[in-house]
């Protein structure tokens, strides 16, 4: 059976990725299956060896059979989907209505001139089955509302914030809150960025945003290098990862404030005056 | 009255970083925001001594205010 087949052709606690595959033509299961049946036994698929000891097997397997709602798939979502797939999360539902035009093309990872005109959730789905078929990646592509957040965030231990719009920020933040989901939130603009993560219950999201009037931010004007998605989107990520493993310290409470040209990082408060 | 203002990010481009100056009492933060060409449409996070405050708020002698752009992408 398939977990006997793990255990024998495993070697040093690890399972090579050929005979993976290996187990899930022979048994005809998919690929997740068999993870799934390796981690239960404290194999690890051999791709996931540098993880150790960081991760451990059994932190690998909560990963695996974490889901995680990405909104947005743009500058942030790309590099969240990206790391969160290579980090092992098992699913990963990514939420986004647009596709990709040219002025994506200096930051947004899945983007290529290739893609141009294709749905983003699409380029993500296939980006992520070319990386790491053990993934079930949700593609929706649909523009995240309250109307439809609570039945697309059912089911998501965590949700990461890549959008780009503030108004919708903040309503996530709301669905998040009524259904009790931790989010990580993260925006950019320029050289600049912030990430935070808002715990149910909290209001991090409008003590942030509460002198905010309407429209966008100041990347109106500055607009997005390469860098800056990438740095706020990993900086999610590992909050993400924490926040499943029950490691570390969280921001919660703290804002993490980045500024790319000064160099600087530094945590302000969450606290508000009355 | 003295007032440590910090500024972050984009604001500090032909500005400063930090700077102590004499505003007139019953300064606001608005009036700070004025005084260095602040659009308030730009503004996001405004601190007094760490804590989260609005446009309106009164300064009073010694206060530090942070000042942060508004940012919205991703």
């Amino acid at each position: 059976m398939l977990s006997a087949f793990v255990r024998d052709h495993s070697n040093c606690q690890l399972l090579p990725w050929i005979l993976q595959c290996e187990a899930a033509d022979y048994f005809n299961v998919s690929l997740a299956e068999v993870e799934e049946a390796a981690l239960q036994q404290g194999i690890l698929p051999a791709r996931y060896q540098r993880n150790r000891q960081a991760i451990s097997a059994s932190d690998q397997l909560i990963l695996f059979r974490s889901s995680i709602a990405v909104i947005g798939c743009g500058g942030l979502g790309g590099y969240v989907v990206e790391e969160l797939a290579r980090l092992g999360v098992g699913r990963i539902v990514v939420i986004d209505p647009d596709v990709f035009e040219e002025h994506n093309l200096n930051r947004q990872l899945f983007s290529t001139p290739a893609n141009l005109g294709r749905a983003k959730v699409e380029a993500a789905a296939a980006r992520v089955s070319e990386i790491n078929p053990a993934v079930t990646l949700t593609a929706i592509q649909e523009a995240f509302s309250p109307a439809n957040g609570g039945e697309l965030l059912k089911g998501c231990r965590i949700v990461v914030d890549a959008l780009d719009s503030i108004q919708v920020r903040l309503e996530l933040a709301e669905v998040c809150t009524t259904m009790n989901i931790p989010l990580v939130h993260g925006a950019i603009a320029g050289w600049f960025g912030h990430v935070t993560t808002q715990f149910p219950g909290d209001t991090t999201l409008q003590t942030i945003y509460r002198s905010w009037k309407g429209g966008k931010g100041v990347e109106q004007t500055l607009g997005n290098p390469s860098f800056t998605p990438a740095v706020v989107a990993s900086l999610e990520v590992a909050e993400v990862c924490k926040l499943l493993l029950g490691q570390g310290v969280p921001l919660r409470d703290r804002q993490l404030v980045i500024d790319l040209l000064a160099m600087e990082m530094n945590i302000i408060s969450i606290l508000k005056d009355a | 009255m003295i007032i440590t203002v910090k500024l972050f990010a984009s604001f500090r481009a032909g500005r400063f970083d930090i700077e102590t100056r004499d505003y007139p009492e019953g300064s606001t933060v608005a009036d700070v925001a004025d005084s260095l060409s602040l659009p308030q449409s730009e503004l996001g996070i405004m601190m007094i001594n760490n804590r989260h405050v609005k446009l309106d708020r009164l300064l009073v002698e010694g206060d530090t205010l942070a000042l942060f752009p508004l940012l919205g992408g991703g």
